[in-house]
């Protein structure tokens, strides 16, 4: 059982006659998603591409095609409302690409989906894809090969280059999942492990974490009083200088926490491998694998 | 987005959160009329840069008449302040701040921001105001005490008096700090901030509490509904080049080493600004060129970094998702043949459309390096600036 997403998957686009929500749309049709409905206020009634017909709501757009998955492409001013929408509709799984959303939004949608049935991932995330059956987002389906890597990042190309070198390896992915770079994001590290924990197909897992906030270190400490799956990791940013936004809303070191250094000491201290470098990664996976005699092909 | 102290004491005001009467000047001239007009008999001159430590750093100076006043101002306005948290060149100071002194009881320390670990607002307070509150964490952590606010119901009056208690306030003070929390939370969430930190939060001698300082920060992702914060920016109290890679919205920073890097995508940027450290050379920036690679864009980003001297070799480190490799080796020739690049340039491309963005490199007459993956191009990058600083 993939995690999350599979071929059975049924996605919403919310924002899908906007540019990107209309070329990302077109990308995951043609890697196999099955993409059953649009939604975009006002234009219910629509059809986009001759194929897919457009709402003007999510809960429309659910009774009518029994989605159990959206994907968010509303800009910022408007993401966190799009959020909301979602979970009022009980959709199991809210995927927000969207970059920019103010944190004070974030914090109400956060709180909102309290209680209910939908699980969020990002904002700003490249998304989620098992390959091979479903690409939620914006990656390249093409690098990915189906297999039993789990992958876990706060980062968008940078989770592309360490998937390009697994499969480069011939080490495929069981399900990559991008947390995203915000500071207050649906789904954390601990989560996404949990999950790779728990699914069948998932052998081992390579985390991709930068500077900011304390997510990385929390995670350390869990794997290592949670998890018997080897887990290998690299920590972007090490060079990255105090006080300043790094790109990513949530990548800033604060009051001197959040260091790079910090995040390496922290799992190393729990038993878990550290890429030296960003061109290591995938050789610090097969390496950890090897290491607890798991086997990944 | 930072703002200078008394632009935050103004929004303060707004909000009626108690602070002293005070007059930003210009020069040492507007310096003496603001005095004058503030009547005495204790002023403050103050450095108006965006980073703390001004005191320490000799741009606070208390003033006991308009003469010291103009002295002072004379001396502050135009100084290169050096602070614990300015670069070792220090800051300009071209802004100035005229206070009314304060009669000083106690000094307190209130600070809200963003608790990510919760996600939630967190009032953090201390005894131990006008001083470095790091350095508080670190010795004399009980001295702190936090308070969250859940998000569902805001702050609420009995935290607000559950810290008054902490800090060992009494009678109608207790009530002065409940309402001055709640009008900083109110700012606080009027604004977008993602921090506001008083240090020191002053307890006067009759008992009020008013905020002897006032740093403010906003959440860039919310400064499109808050334009009058955004009116408030300070050009000065930034790098020139991140001023101008904002305007073709690339994603920038300044740093100090001597490889350039042009890279799409945050993450991957820290990381090959880790990578370049690893070889042995030193980051001369950050930046992230996004997910479009138009010309115009990495024309504007090749000029930004070939304008720092310090550069001696540029890493074009790319791994084309939706961007396509060919897109960018387009927009890499071009960009090269308008701007001139006069230092090595080392190209990596990975993904989407790779082999023909290699074609298009190979066959243009740009000198470049090519990269066979990120490992490469870090250490060819590394090679090249050595030899280039070598041969200069």
């Amino acid at each position: 059982m993939p995690v999350l997403v599979d071929k059975n998957t049924r996605l919403i686009v919310q924002g899908i006659t906007g540019n990107a929500g209309a070329f990302h749309t077109r990308q995951c049709i043609k890697y196999g998603t099955q993409v059953v409905a649009g939604v975009t206020p006002g234009k219910g009634g629509q059809v986009f591409d001759e194929t897919v017909p457009i709402f003007n709501t999510v809960a429309e757009a659910v009774a009518s095609t029994d989605a159990n998955a959206t994907m968010i492409f509303v800009p910022p001013p408007f993401a966190a409302d799009a959020i909301m929408e979602a979970a009022d509709a009980e959709i199991p799984l809210i995927v927000a690409i969207t970059e920019g959303v103010p944190v004070a939004d974030m914090m109400r949608a956060k709180t909102y989906l309290e209680g209910k049935k939908s699980r969020l991932i990002g904002p700003n995330c490249p998304g989620i894809i098992t390959p091979g059956q479903c690409k939620i987002g914006i990656m390249p389906g093409h690098i990915h090969k189906s297999g039993h890597v789990g992958v876990v990042s706060r980062s968008g190309t940078l989770t592309y280059e360490a998937v390009g070198q697994l499969s480069a390896l011939g080490i495929g992915q069981s399900t990559c999942i991008g947390i995203g770079g915000d500071p207050i994001k649906g789904t954390d590290f601990i989560d996404a492990l949990a999950l790779f924990e728990a699914d069948e197909q998932t052998r081992a897992v390579i985390m991709i974490g930068e500077i900011g906030g304390s997510a990385e270190e929390e995670a350390a400490a869990w794997i290592k009083a949670n998890m018997k799956k080897p887990v290998a990791a690299f920590i972007a940013g090490l060079t990255a200088p105090p006080g300043r936004r790094m790109g990513h809303a949530g990548a800033i070191i604060s009051g001197g926490k959040g260091t790079g250094q910090g995040k390496v000491a922290a799992l190393n201290e729990n038993g878990i491998a550290v890429a030296p470098t960003p061109g290591d990664m995938g050789n610090i996976l097969v390496e950890t694998a090897r290491k607890a005699d798991v086997a990944l092909h | 987005m930072k703002i200078h102290e008394y632009q935050g004491k103004e929004l303060f005001r707004q909000f009626g959160v108690n602070v002293p009467k005070g007059i930003p000047a210009f020069s040492v001239d507007e310096a003496v009329a603001a005095a004058e007009e503030l009547g005495g008999p204790i002023w403050v001159v103050k450095a108006q840069i965006h980073a703390g430590g001004r005191g320490l750093g000799g741009g606070v100076k208390v003033c006991k008449s308009i003469d010291e006043v103009r002295e002072k101002a004379n001396q502050i306005l135009g100084m290169q302040l050096k602070t614990h948290q300015t670069g070792p060149g220090g800051q300009k100071v071209r802004r100035l701040y005229i206070e009314d002194g304060a009669n000083i009881a106690r000094e307190l320390y209130l600070s809200m921001l963003l608790d990510r670990d919760t996600g939630s607002i967190v009032i953090m307070a201390s005894t131990e105001g006008g001083m470095n509150i790091e350095d508080v964490a670190h010795d004399t952590p009980e001295r702190i005490v936090k308070e969250w606010i859940d998000p569902r119901v805001g702050l609420q009056g009995f935290q607000c008096r559950k810290v008054a208690y902490a800090l060992g306030l009494e009678g109608k003070t207790v009530r002065s700090a409940s309402k001055f929390m709640q009008a900083l939370y109110s700012c606080y969430l009027s604004k977008d901030c993602s921090m506001v930190e008083i240090n020191p939060l002053v307890v006067t001698a009759e008992g009020d509490l008013i905020a002897l300082d006032a740093k403010v920060n906003f959440d860039d992702n919310a400064l499109f509904r808050n334009k009058d914060v955004l009116a408030l920016r300070d050009l000065d109290e930034e790098d020139p080049k991140e001023i101008e890679a904002s305007k073709h919205a690339l994603s920038y920073i300044d740093l100090d080493g001597n490889v350039g890097c042009l890279v799409n995508g945050a993450g991957l940027a820290m990381a090959t600004m880790d990578i370049l450290k690893h070889y042995g050379a030193e980051p001369a920036n950050f930046l992230d060129v996004g997910g479009s690679a138009t010309t115009e864009r990495v024309t504007a980003a090749f000029k930004i970094i070939l304008s720092d001297p310090r550069v001696e070799a540029i890493f074009v480190n790319i791994f084309g998702g939706i961007m396509k490799c060919d897109t960018i080796a387009n927009g890499v020739v071009a960009a090269a043949k308008e701007v001139g690049i006069d230092r090595p340039l080392i190209v990596r491309l990975e993904g989407t459309n790779v082999e023909l963005g290699k074609a298009i490199l190979a066959e243009s007459d740009v000198a470049i390096i090519a990269a066979d993956d990120m490992k490469d191009g870090a250490q060819k990058a590394v090679a090249a600036a050595a030899n280039y600083a070598a041969n200069r």
